[in-house]
């Protein structure tokens, strides 16, 4: 108790007993506030600087004309204007969408399956969790390589595959395909992003308690019953996190697009993110460039909302 | 009938749960397999269309590894992937821990404000702020220079190991930094000496996934950095090893094969850290 009574300045005196080097550092950190603001400063600064700066830098190019290397007059909404009435732009829309939704689908069943199966493992799990958690460790730019490879259009290999099963006479046109490059660039997504999914829910799923289970099963709760009346409630908080977590980086993705089909065929695959470094690099229209990516702000912070406000919910209940 | 019923017990789970599960493994592991044969492969067998794709039949070559080191720039951008991230990765850690520690103790005015404020940064993905921060590293004269890398990728990575300390500062018990404050120790000194050697899983966990996410980091890099030899190694092998319309496929395969291949040894020793560094962000 004597501890809590101790204000700052006891633990100054008390610091001073050391040598005369410490004591002038002891003096800087006297006071938890200063002590606190001290410590955050760096990492302050450089989300300052780095982060929030670069951000409002973001909403002025959106609002003026500028190029690379002119900083530009003010515009007012012309570039959003222009891009909701751009075709190209309105493709990117929806194949952002479209992408997210099947890639985030995709994911979560697939995951959540996966992570049930992770769960009931006995036998080789360190070896099979492991196995499944690799692709999203590799770099993502270098595995996409190899998915390239995969599907390139005259040596695929899942194209001898299905012709050596009979069941296709004809190579599919993977890539060149408006509609099957859509396909492949969301199974690529799916393969790199499905082992967060299935390890953040095993994670959840083994925070259940077992009694849960018994009681249910005593209950004459069968498998299914049991799935859905006990698992998907209890795990539902982590897999909120997990899909709201996946939504931004699902829709903000660059790497997979941008090596595998850099947004083609006609468009096609263009993601906000390839869209704009299309127009705001390439093109050097750095103010065009900067409104398609702010489209990836309103869904951010919905996500930054929902979460804290789950965050809140949590510790006030438990 | 008494070993029947015990083999069909004993086999449940083979059908129920190790079949099932056989898919995802072969999802997961093939691209990566098939990465690393195609590496292996001769030319003539690789661009041979009847030839089996799945195992290496005419012999194995080392020649793309060859092609690699001799007509590309691939072991200078194996060395800039490496002193980037070795340096954003320190910078990041040592800005995490002094963040975390106040966020994680102490109350002050703004501290949660700055929690929140953390909390979104974490969630900011790169794809957003690369154009505006194009402009800024240009304005602070870093274009083209490897430090544009190691200035940028903390602003991804401090707010993740914050994070993840936080949490593990928040396990130790306050009870022994207040006997070491009253010994004499002052904040810093306490960070150092008492609280940092309990929290060491944390600090690695942060350092590997600092490590990881540098290595692995592609657009900033792209974007940032334009000459041959100061790319990266994500970069290079991409861009250098894709000439107009020839693809140097074996090559391909060979560089991402190297490239893979730190992550994937630290992968093997540290999976455990790896997989509560992942978990960390969804559940507490």
């Amino acid at each position: 108790m004597r501890l809590k009574t101790l204000d700052n300045g006891d633990v100054a005196k008390i610091a001073v007993r050391g040598d005369a080097h410490a004591r002038a550092l002891s003096d800087v950190l006297v006071s938890d506030t200063s002590v606190a603001y001290a410590f955050i400063a760096p990492a302050f600064f450089l989300l300052l600087f780095l982060v929030a700066y670069p951000f409002v830098l973001s909403v002025w190019f959106s609002l003026s004309d500028a190029r690379i290397g002119e900083t530009g007059a003010f515009i007012g909404f012309d570039n959003f204007q222009r891009l909701l009435s751009s075709a190209i732009f309105l493709q990117t829309l929806q194949n952002s969408i479209v992408f997210t939704a099947l890639a985030l689908g995709a994911k979560t069943v697939f995951g959540m399956a996966l992570a049930l199966l992770l769960y009931r493992i006995g036998r080789f799990k360190r070896l099979i969790r492991g196995a499944v958690l690799l692709p999203f460790i590799v770099p993502t730019a270098l595995s996409t390589l190899v998915w390239w490879w995969m599907f390139e259009p005259l040596y695929s290999v899942v194209n001898w595959t299905l012709k050596s099963l009979h069941l296709v006479s004809h190579d599919i046109p993977w890539l060149p395909d408006p509609y099957l490059a859509m396909f492949t660039v969301i199974l690529v997504n799916v393969w790199r992003g499905l082992p967060f999914f299935a390890i953040t829910l095993l994670a959840g799923l083994v925070a259940i308690p077992k009694e849960l289970y018994e009681a249910a099963e005593s209950d004459g709760a069968g498998a299914v019953g049991r799935f859905w009346h006990v698992t998907i409630p209890l795990v539902k908080p982590v897999l909120a996190v997990v899909v709201l977590f996946s939504a931004i980086f699902t829709l903000g993705d660059f790497n997979i697009v941008y090596v595998l089909t850099k947004g083609g065929p006609m468009n096609m695959t263009h993601l906000f993110a390839t869209y704009s470094f299309v127009l705001g690099l390439q093109g050097g229209q750095i103010g065009q460039g900067a409104a398609v990516s702010l489209f990836l702000f309103p869904i951010l912070l919905i996500v930054v909302f929902i979460q804290l406000r789950m965050v809140r919910k949590a510790t006030t209940y438990e | 009938m008494n070993s029947l019923s015990r083999w069909t017990r004993r086999s449940r789970p083979l059908f129920s749960v190790y079949l099932p599960v056989m898919p995802f493994v072969f999802f997961a592991l093939f691209p990566l397999y098939f990465m690393f044969i195609t590496s292996f492969k001769k030319n003539a067998e690789l661009y041979d269309v009847t030839a089996v794709p799945f195992l290496i039949g005419r012999g194995v070559t080392f020649g793309h590894y060859e092609l690699l080191s001799r007509e590309t720039l691939f072991w200078s951008w194996f060395l800039n992937s490496l002193m980037v991230s070795l340096a954003a990765t320190v910078i990041s850690v040592v800005l995490g821990v002094l963040a975390a520690y106040p966020l994680a103790r102490l109350r002050f005015p703004g501290g949660d404000s700055f929690g929140v404020a953390i909390f979104i940064t974490y969630l900011v993905p790169p794809s957003l702020l690369f154009l505006p921060l194009s402009t800024v590293v240009a304005r602070l004269g870093l274009s083209d220079s490897l430090w544009a890398l190691v200035v940028t990728y903390p602003t991804f990575l401090v707010p993740f190991c914050t994070w993840l300390l936080m949490g593990y500062f928040r396990t130790v018990p306050k009870e022994i930094e207040e006997c070491a404050m009253l010994d004499g120790c002052n904040r810093l000194q306490t960070l150092i000496r008492i609280l940092l050697p309990v929290a060491v899983p944390g600090v690695i966990c942060a350092a590997l996934f600092a490590f990881t996410l540098s290595w692995n980091e592609f657009l900033y890099a792209l974007v940032f950095v334009s000459p041959a030899e100061l790319k990266t190694l994500t970069v290079g092998v991409f861009s250098e090893l894709i000439r107009g319309d020839v693809y140097y496929w074996g090559g391909l395969m060979a560089g991402a094969c190297v490239g893979s291949f730190p992550i994937v040894i630290a992968y093997v020793f540290f999976l455990d850290y790896y997989v509560s560094g992942l978990t960390a962000g969804a559940v507490k």
